[in-house]
């Protein structure tokens, strides 16, 4: 019988790895990926689906699975592809052995990210294949696709996804699972030990299999032409999500003709086979123009093509049926005007919350120094950057307030201080403060520690009870790990404290702590419902 | 048939609960259905919405065409205002009438309920209070669907009442029975207008 569900992106995904026969999957939170993991920790707990402590190291985990024979899922958001590239870039000149998959979702229109960057530039420059789903059924049915297709190159695959597939709710048919792989490490050493000699006979056979990715391509099922009466005005090239928007506004009655990619390296011969029955091609891709600028040296300055690049489409941001629709010459449709008292309405710290307090003290604080500067990181506390609190200077990528505090703190700057998050701390901020540490950086570093990963939903965070260990393991002083409750009526206890060792010539760490609040009463309604 | 959804509240409100029920009855009466939300940084207070359509027709893009939507269903004033410029001509707006105050330069409420007035179909209740009267305070966003099942057409009431009563089912027998009352009173609301 044809099993139907009601799935989001991400959990077709995960659905589709399960029944792929995945052993494992290997991920940090970040939005908007985290729900395969979080479906899979739920639904299919045989699966070994613990959070790892950052991309880098889910991606060799999942390597090292992929090495021992099974099939192994990756997942991150799109600038967790920075974090796992060395392994990842590594892992197409090492090849596999069980099927490999990395799942990188983008997040063009930042609605959660601090850039849009398009994950397929990563799988074009590891030189291994990619896909691209347009829809909810086929992200669950490429999954069995993506790890067949691994193991016959015995390459990692990429699927790119994006938010709003990701987080876009539809119907999906499942198929029957296939059983997972067995246990077989029998593997070349001189496949996996990349000393040059090796190295050079790998990537040599990287470069030999790219006509094989290129024919994969251009006989894939995700790959689809329909095909034009005769020959047209213009054609649309229309890759992943952009297939959707293409479509609801039906290019049938437009008399555009559509080719559908889906699997890459671009399928060069249907591209031109396509471009000869069409004047122009409209090239539709949410994210960054990689296939804009592919298909214009394929076929040279002469021929018309339209797109990001040309203005057809806006150069940034998320396409939108209505970008697509005025890109393919529909006219909008009226509508009521937009209403004039509405203004917007920024997340915030949730009331109650720990980093509040933390804050408040810092702000406080501060203002003492004329030269104070906080570095910010990734999580929620971030928010404090809005008002009321206006406290941090920067946010750049995780770990970085530790790193640029110290950096700021070697020209000079006093008080240099970092607020990092937990989760964030372990994902990237230890090697940061070994360095301060070894370089003896007069920083004062807060772990404000709620416990959790909270930005993402309350995932569990890797250093939970480790955090004052670990500082003094690192180097800190033990006198100069400070833990502290942070409440409005331990004020002027935090304060006193943050005075202190702003004043010590040194790395000093002081950890606020207090349960986040979200998964604190999370907790008490499952506590009360048993 | 076709029916485009927009769905706006502030971010803990439970629109997305409204979601799911309207998708679990989409879904049992085999309609075709997409449902895009926003997660993440969203969630703490700020604006939310979610994008839901359901058709008896395949149905390609997540998001709904500007001037396609026919129906707004939102948790508070000026988030339904946020987005009439994606309503159909003839499109219809569902909400609570009471303000959530959580910034500083929230717009003065005459003027929001100016600009409400005059929309041709336009419908506000006080649902939080209504809620607290009736016994049921975490229900207000169940009274609102009850209000807009008039208007979802595509599903009748009755299959969005059971879909009420299937998705609180692990929940208890009291979160049910509360749910199901606001439910009817929002069904009852509308009747009187």
């Amino acid at each position: 019988m044809i099993q139907r569900r009601l799935l989001l992106g991400d959990e077709a995904v995960a659905q589709g790895a399960v029944d792929a026969g995945i052993s494992g999957v290997y991920a940090y939170p970040g939005t908007p990926s985290t729900e395969i993991t979080e479906y899979i920790q739920t639904h299919a707990p045989q699966i070994r689906s613990r959070w790892a402590t950052n991309e880098k190291t889910a991606m060799e985990s999942a390597l090292g699975m992929s090495y021992a024979g099974k099939r192994a899922l990756v997942c991150m958001k799109h600038v967790g592809m920075n974090v796992a590239a060395d392994a990842f870039v590594n892992s197409a000149i090492t090849g596999i052995n069980g099927g490999l998959v990395v799942l990188a979702a983008d997040d063009p229109s930042m609605h959660s990210s601090q850039n849009e960057q398009d994950s397929r530039f990563y799988g074009k420059f590891a030189m291994i294949p990619i896909l691209e789903p347009s829809s909810q059924q086929e992200a669950y049915d490429m999954m069995r696709h993506a790890f067949a297709l691994s193991e016959e190159l015995r390459l990692p695959v990429l699927m790119r996804v994006v938010t709003r597939l990701a987080h876009s709710r539809a119907g999906v048919e499942l198929t029957s699972p296939k059983e997972q792989n067995a246990l077989n490490a029998e593997c070349d050493r001189t496949h996996w030990v990349l000393l040059p000699g090796n190295a050079r006979r790998q990537y040599a056979s990287l470069v030999e299999k790219q006509p094989k990715l290129v024919e994969a391509s251009e006989n894939s099922p995700y790959n689809t032409l329909a095909k034009p009466q005769s020959k047209a005005k213009m054609g649309v090239v229309a890759c992943g999500i952009g297939y959707n928007y293409v479509m609801e506004n039906a290019p049938e009655k437009l008399g555009i003709p559509v080719l559908k990619i889906s699997q890459y390296p671009l399928p060069s011969q249907s591209i031109k086979a396509f471009a000869a029955e069409c004047d122009s091609i409209l090239v539709v891709e949410d994210g960054q123009p990689m296939v804009e600028e592919q298909i214009g040296a394929l076929l040279g300055c002469d021929y018309e093509l339209k797109g990001r690049l040309t203005g057809a489409l806006p150069r940034m941001g998320e396409l939108t049926p209505d970008n697509v629709g005025l890109a393919m010459g529909v006219e909008p449709k009226p509508s009521f005007v937009e209403a004039q008292n509405v203004v917007v309405r920024p997340p915030a710290l949730c009331q109650g919350c720990g980093h509040r307090d933390v804050y408040n003290a810092l702000n406080k604080v501060a203002a003492e120094y004329a030269d104070a500067r906080i570095f910010g990181d990734i999580g929620c506390y971030t928010l404090g950057a809005l008002p009321p609190f206006r406290a941090i200077d920067s946010c750049v990528d995780m770990g970085a307030s530790i790193t640029m505090a110290k950096g700021a703190a070697d020209a000079g700057l006093h008080p240099a201080i970092a607020v990092i998050g937990d989760s964030t701390f372990t994902h990237s901020g230890m090697t940061g403060l070994l360095d301060a540490v070894n370089d003896g950086s007069r920083i004062t570093v807060i772990i404000s520690d709620n416990l959790t990963t909270a930005m993402t939903g309350g995932q569990d965070s890797a250093g939970t009870n480790k955090f004052e260990a670990i500082c003094i393991a690192l180097g800190v002083e033990p006198e100069h790990v400070r833990v502290v409750e942070p409440l409005p009526k331990n004020m002027a206890k935090i304060t006193a404290i943050i005075r202190e060792e702003i004043d010590y010539e040194g790395v000093s760490v002081i950890i606020p702590r207090r349960e986040c609040i979200q998964t604190l009463s999370r907790k008490m309604r499952q506590q009360k419902l048993k | 048939m076709k029916k485009d959804i927009i769905l706006a509240g502030v971010g803990g409100q439970g629109i997305l609960t409204i979601a799911t029920i309207i998708g679990d009855a989409a879904a049992e009466a085999g309609l075709n259905l997409k449902q895009a939300e926003v997660h993440g940084m969203s969630q703490r207070g700020g604006d939310v919405q979610s994008n839901l359509r359901l058709s008896s027709e395949p149905i390609y893009s997540d998001l709904i065409r500007k001037g396609d939507a026919d129906l707004i269903i939102s948790m508070e004033p000026m988030e339904a205002l946020r987005y009439v410029g994606e309503l159909d001509k003839g499109g219809c707006v569902v909400t609570s009438s009471q303000p959530f105050k959580n910034i500083p330069n929230y717009p003065s409420e005459e003027a929001l309920e100016a600009e409400l007035n005059a929309l041709p179909r336009c419908l506000r209740q006080p649902i939080e209070e209504l809620a607290k009267a009736h016994s049921m305070p975490k229900s207000a966003n169940i009274i609102l669907l009850g209000m807009a099942a008039k208007y979802i057409e595509i599903l009748s009431a009755e299959q969005l009442r059971e879909s009420v009563g299937r998705v609180f089912a692990s929940k208890g027998e009291q979160v049910i029975e509360a749910n199901l009352r606001a439910f009817d009173l929002g069904v009852e609301l509308v009747g009187k207008e």
